[in-house]
């Protein structure tokens, strides 16, 4: 119609309009490409971790210690277990800290300080790992005078909190008022509510936080640097330096041997299942009820 | 039951009470009064807001120390050089030389080349996933992005080191240098190791804040944004840049801001490629340090108290840089999902 009636601008509406699909046609073939490129890197890495790491692990390298440069063989068993100890400790220290002032934000403080409380919690979410790796270095290594298991829990236990709390938090409030009234009018003390009632209804969104903070810090490696610093023997007490899995990765990976580049990435898909695994297990079981039944 | 005075060998003996008997009574009453048990409230309710509120300060501690223990622990090297420290070129561990300049350069130019390379990545998956593609495809793909966040920094080393490093040596840089080496940014011997890859190692990392804060921003734009666009007769990316980009510009600011925060304070990925060389060179090809990876590099083997004291300097600029950079983007984001959905729901 436009086009009878103005004939002079005919050429130029359907140019313009093809113009404009080509552009719209043009920026979706974009955007697909830049999943692409951002997919690439991480299969990539999974195909990686699988390709090196499936064929250099053995049961040598799950129950043994490191053997000297040049010797063949050897393990990385006890850096394993000085992570379970490491994250065990950060997570007795981070759990309980980090629900407890969940509870405080989603139950008592819908004010200025909580307000206060909730955006400390987010800038120390991104704290450089390094910069709470030296604050745990201060506070713990050069009061004991060594480095140890206990200082690179405690620094992880600091990254762990954060998160903690304000999933905690968020699942919380979610859980319905309604629900507190009732326990209330049964004459149940308030804390009590807000710990089988409240905490209890909220149990797999809790753990589901506490997972991914975990998941967080198990693989953190700066933190661990000079705290737990790393150990080539078998270590179980929690005062000395302690054998770590990313920090053995790190160590291995920047050096010039073989031999370990191929335990590195041996390391690394041990640590990525472990993570997984971790996460999963526990996923599972909120979902069937082992946490939320009762 | 009285007790009788003297035993009596045709009664039997007064059986002690059975807890346990006792206490599956009282459980298999009902829940509530188990509940009941444990405190009339008073004192109860207020020790547990008290131990609550304890949990709830350790965080606001836990900052308050961290400022104090690095400001405490640096105060020997800000006495000993004040702000030429940031200034000074040297770093002289031997002579008790220091000056950051070349971390604070390696940190910048890393972060800010990784800012280049996943701003507009990140922004291309956030919009395709929020605005184009197919709704089933839409968790996995976000699941998929998101599991990228979930690798740790010394994996995404490793795999740099092996893989992409060579990669850049053999392919990418040579052919940089031949297409765009008059800029003299990239020049020079093409090792891989340099300041390039810590840039695209450091982009992959931060691709995923990115983009989900940028999803999140783009999902609270009203709906009826995009309607009125269309309505106009807009094709689908022009209603994308009128309706949808526009009003979350805020937002992504926002989203870029937090991912430079993380860039900043990345340790472990940037230690492995960067080359650790405290040198400023123009070329990104040159290696380079930053001042997280001289933490790394440096910390645990500093002897003398102004070289660990100069580090914790080094720390604490990080940490300072960091909280700003992340406050800022936190306030962003913080006012454009309020304002927002606020704004949706009137």
């Amino acid at each position: 119609m436009a086009q009878k009636a103005k004939p002079a601008t005919a050429h130029s509406v359907p140019s313009i309009a093809l113009r404009r699909r080509i552009t719209d046609h043009l920026m979706t073939g974009l955007a697909v490409l830049t999943v692409i490129v951002v997919l690439t890197p991480l299969f990539a890495i999974f195909a990686y971790l699988v390709y090196r790491g499936v064929g250099s692990i053995n049961w040598a390298f799950l129950t043994q210690t490191p053997k000297p440069v040049g010797e063949a063989g050897g393990g990385m068993a006890n850096a394993i277990v000085g992570s379970v100890v490491i994250l065990a400790i950060a997570s007795v220290i981070g759990v309980p800290v980090g629900i407890g002032a969940g509870i405080y934000l989603a139950e008592y403080a819908r004010n200025r300080f909580g307000d206060a409380i909730r955006f400390t919690a987010d800038v120390l979410n991104g704290v450089p790992s390094i910069v709470i790796g030296i604050v745990a270095y201060a506070i713990v290594v050069l009061t004991q005078k060594h480095f140890s298991a206990l200082a690179g829990g405690v620094a992880l236990a600091i990254m762990m909190i954060p998160t903690i709390t304000r999933t905690t938090e968020e699942m919380l409030l979610l859980v319905p008022t309604p629900l507190r009234e009732a326990a209330y009018g049964l004459g149940i003390p308030r804390w009590r509510t807000t710990l089988s009632i409240t905490l209890r209804t909220a149990t797999s969104g809790v753990i589901t936080g506490i997972m991914l903070a975990f998941a967080r810090v198990a693989g953190e490696t700066a933190p661990l640097l000079f705290t737990a610093f790393g150990n080539q023997f078998w270590n179980l007490r929690v005062n000395q330096p302690t054998a770590a899995l990313p920090l053995q990765i790190f160590n291995y990976a920047i050096s010039p041997y073989d031999e370990w580049h191929r335990q590195a990435w041996a390391g690394a898909l041990v640590l990525i299942v472990l993570i997984v695994s971790a996460v999963a297990a526990v996923r599972i079981a909120v979902r069937h009820g082992t946490f939320g039944a009762a | 039951m009285a007790v009788p005075a003297s035993p009596r060998p045709d009664m039997p003996a007064p059986q002690p009470v059975d807890a346990a008997k006792v206490s599956a009574i009282d459980r298999s009453e009902t829940r509530t009064a188990s509940l009941l048990v444990g405190g009339s409230g008073e004192t109860g309710d207020r020790l547990f807001k008290f131990a609550m509120m304890l949990c709830g300060c350790a965080v606001l501690g836990m900052l308050v120390l961290i400022v104090y223990e690095l400001v405490l622990r640096s105060s020997l090297s800000w006495h000993a050089f004040g702000f030429k420290f940031f200034g000074g070129r040297d770093w002289d561990p031997v002579n008790e030389k220091f000056g950051a300049l070349p971390f604070v350069y390696g940190t910048l130019v890393s972060s800010f080349l990784a800012l280049v390379i996943a701003v507009p990545l990140s922004i291309g998956v956030a919009v395709f996933t929020t605005e184009m593609c197919p709704v089933w495809l839409r968790a996995p793909l976000s699941f998929f992005v998101e599991l990228l966040a979930a690798i740790p920094s010394v994996i995404y080393g490793l795999w740099a080191i092996f893989v992409l490093v060579p990669l850049l040596a053999n392919y990418v840089e040579p052919f940089l240098a031949k297409t765009l080496g008059w800029t003299g940014f990239f020049s020079g011997p093409p090792y891989g190791i340099s300041m390039l890859a810590a840039g695209l190692i450091l982009a992959i990392m931060i691709v995923p804040i990115i983009s989900s804060i940028t999803r999140e921003v783009l999902m609270v734009v009203p709906q009826h944004q995009r309607e009125a666009a269309l309505a106009l007769g807009a094709t689908r990316w022009e209603m994308i840049r009128i309706g949808v980009l526009r009003n979350a510009r805020a937002g992504i600011v926002g989203g870029i801001i937090l991912g430079l925060g993380r860039a900043l304070g990345e340790t472990m990925a940037v230690t492995m490629v960067i080359g650790n060389r405290p040198e400023i060179a123009k070329s990104f090809f040159a290696p380079g340090y930053t001042m997280a990876s001289v933490l790394a590099n440096e910390f645990s083997e500093a002897t003398g108290d102004v070289y660990l004291s100069a580090l914790i300097e080094i720390g604490l600029a990080l940490f300072l840089v960091t909280i700003i950079v992340n406050s800022l983007a936190r306030l962003l984001v913080w006012t454009v999902t309020r304002g927002q959905t606020a704004g949706a729901r009137a």
